[in-house]
């Protein structure tokens, strides 16, 4: 049910986001979804990869500083109020949420929903009380 | 104008013999009293009853502040804590801090040096003195207290912080000194500026300013923008706190009160000393002290003689105002702060070797300390509330262990240089 994802600390310098990638890349990485939290000083670039432990490795022998972590992917149908059904849902089991990002899948069918839930048990139960489609990792890369 | 016309101008003779007889009592009492020093002497085989000059002195050893605070707390007292009417505390961690302790005639003293120094500065009984300096464990509030109400002037016990307030006393109440850091002086013409007071207008004629590091420049600047005199003055309170020595109107150079203090300039390698006149670190012995003596106490403080005769008559020997540090010790908002408390603070949030660097700036005359930290995997979150949390947390722990405030800054691993010592990852930018 979980989804694997990489966080890479990054200082807000110029250059710092195309060297990730151009890593990645080089060492035929696919990014199937990012987001960049940022403050003024640094940012959290967090990746959903189709090899996670290769980018690890990769990223930490460049000298990043990585970390992985557990996410849920929603898939939900990509229409109006697609995202506030399932907010409304973890919402109403009192579960906040620690942040979340989304991508539409390449048919334009589906939306997939990444969530980061403090506690990640409770939200799957919820979710899937509630009838909504968890997908894999590999599902993802399949997308 | 003096104090104590008759000891601060005492012939150099009878000085010297005055010296000589409070040494060998000094040096008795702690070998008969304390333990730490009994036995240092014994492993040198010295007898403090044998010593004849105050060359002899130099065949003892060293007092370090580790000596300090590995007798933590009480252990280099040397009169029973049922004698001892007053305890002081150096900055620094818990585990760090250092203990000093005063017996009734200790604080007598205290205030008499203080008075001296207040006099030698220009102040007298009429005098409005305003003291910015904190109340508390720290030396600096408490000192200046008991020297100006010793001298008869009247005190104004504002203690530290709160510049808008400062200065609206200042006004109100007419104080004609003020007591505070060099630093928090040029804050406060600032904040006048800013209030649209002009200094001109106020009644402030004296600025007394010890505690951290400052320079010749900085005194000019205070007092063109303050319209006042400022003199400098020295302590530590591990001899005493304030009132140890001080410049008197020539400002030039600091008079030791060399009847309660023996004073030496050493090369802090060789340990030896160093000519007169030549920089070196000042070493301290108390001739006076009952609840805390202290031999040969290595300062740490950079200075050099004066030993020229002063036209303002004392006899006491001048050093440099002080000109740096033999250790990595930085002064900051007059607070002392060691690079390794912070290191082990570091270390204990992420568990490993933390590699940091530590900038120093003064920013609109306010001392400004930045913790850059390498960001490793064990203080790296996903989420930014987190992350930002344990930011938050350093710069808390760090407050209440220092003493001051600082400001946080996460990079990137391996971004910061390696360094062999310790002493290269402090970048102290303040040009004084």
């Amino acid at each position: 049910m979980r989804v694997e994802q990489i966080a890479v600390f990054l200082e807000n310098k110029s250059g710092r986001l195309a060297e990730i990638t151009t890593i990645l890349a080089d060492n035929n990485i696919n990014i199937r979804a990012l987001s960049v939290a940022d403050t003024a000083d640094f940012g959290i670039l967090r990746l959903i990869v189709d090899d996670v432990e290769k980018a690890q490795n990769i990223l930490k022998g460049g000298g990043f500083t990585v970390g992985k972590t557990d996410v849920l992917a929603v898939e939900v149908a990509d229409k109006t109020g697609g995202l506030a059904t399932v907010l409304r849902s973890l919402h109403s089991a009192g579960i906040n949420v620690e942040y979340m990002y989304a991508f539409v899948n390449k048919t334009g069918e589906n939306a997939v929903l990444i969530f980061r839930f403090e506690r990640m048990d409770e939200a799957i139960e919820v979710l899937l009380k509630d009838g909504f489609t968890l997908i894999s990792g590999a599902q993802i890369c399949a997308l | 104008m003096y104090w104590e016309q008759e000891k601060e101008c005492l012939a150099r003779p009878e000085l010297l013999q005055l010296q000589l007889g409070r040494l060998k009592k000094t040096l008795r009492k702690v070998g008969a009293t304390v333990p730490f020093y009994r036995n240092a002497f014994s492993k040198l085989k010295l007898d403090p009853g044998k010593v004849k000059s105050l060359d002899d002195l130099h065949r003892f050893p060293f007092t370090t502040k580790q000596d300090l605070r590995d007798n933590y707390p009480y252990g280099l007292f040397a009169i029973p804590l049922r004698e001892v009417v007053r305890i002081h505390s150096s900055s620094g961690t818990t585990g760090m801090a250092t203990v000093v302790g005063y017996s009734k005639n200790d604080i007598a003293n205290w205030s008499d040096l203080v008075a001296r120094v207040l006099c030698g500065a220009g102040v007298t009984a009429d005098d409005m003195i305003q003291i910015a300096f904190g109340y508390g464990l720290f030396t600096g509030g408490f000192g200046l207290h008991y020297g100006a109400e010793r001298l008869g002037a009247s005190v104004i016990p504002i203690s530290a912080g709160n510049t808008k307030r400062q200065i609206q006393i200042m006004q109100d109440f007419k104080t004609t000194a003020l007591v505070c850091t060099p630093s928090y002086a040029l804050k406060m013409a600032d904040v006048m500026m800013d209030m649209g007071i002009n200094p001109n207008g106020l009644s402030l004629r004296f600025g007394l300013f010890g505690a951290e590091p400052w320079s010749e420049a900085m005194r000019v600047e205070i007092n063109e923008r303050l319209g006042i005199r400022a003199t400098d003055n020295y302590g530590l309170s591990e001899i005493l706190g304030p009132g140890v020595a001080g410049e008197c109107r020539e400002c030039n150079g600091l008079h030791v009160n060399e009847d309660h203090f023996l004073i030496e300039i050493i090369d802090p390698d060789s340990l030896e000393h160093v000519a007169p006149g030549e920089v070196g670190e000042l070493v301290i012995t108390t001739l006076t002290k009952e609840a805390f003596p202290v031999i040969r106490y290595r300062t740490r403080d950079l200075t050099r003689l004066l030993p020229e005769p002063c036209p303002c008559g004392r006899t006491f020997v001048r050093v440099n105002r002080m000109m740096g540090r033999s250790d990595d010790m930085l002064i900051i908002k007059g607070v002392n702060v060691f690079p390794t408390q912070i290191e082990s603070i570091l270390f204990d949030v992420e568990g490993t070797e933390p590699h940091y660097r530590l900038i120093v700036e003064r920013e609109n005359n306010e001392d400004k300390l930045t913790v850059m930290v390498e960001v490793v995997e064990s203080i790296f979150f996903d989420a930014m509330k987190k992350q930002r949390a344990f930011m938050e947390m350093i710069k808390k722990r760090m407050a209440s262990e220092l003493g001051i405030g600082v400001d946080v800054k996460l990079v990137e691993e391996r971004t910061l240089d390696r360094f062999d010592g310790k002493g290269e990852r402090v970048i102290d930018k303040r040009e004084l």
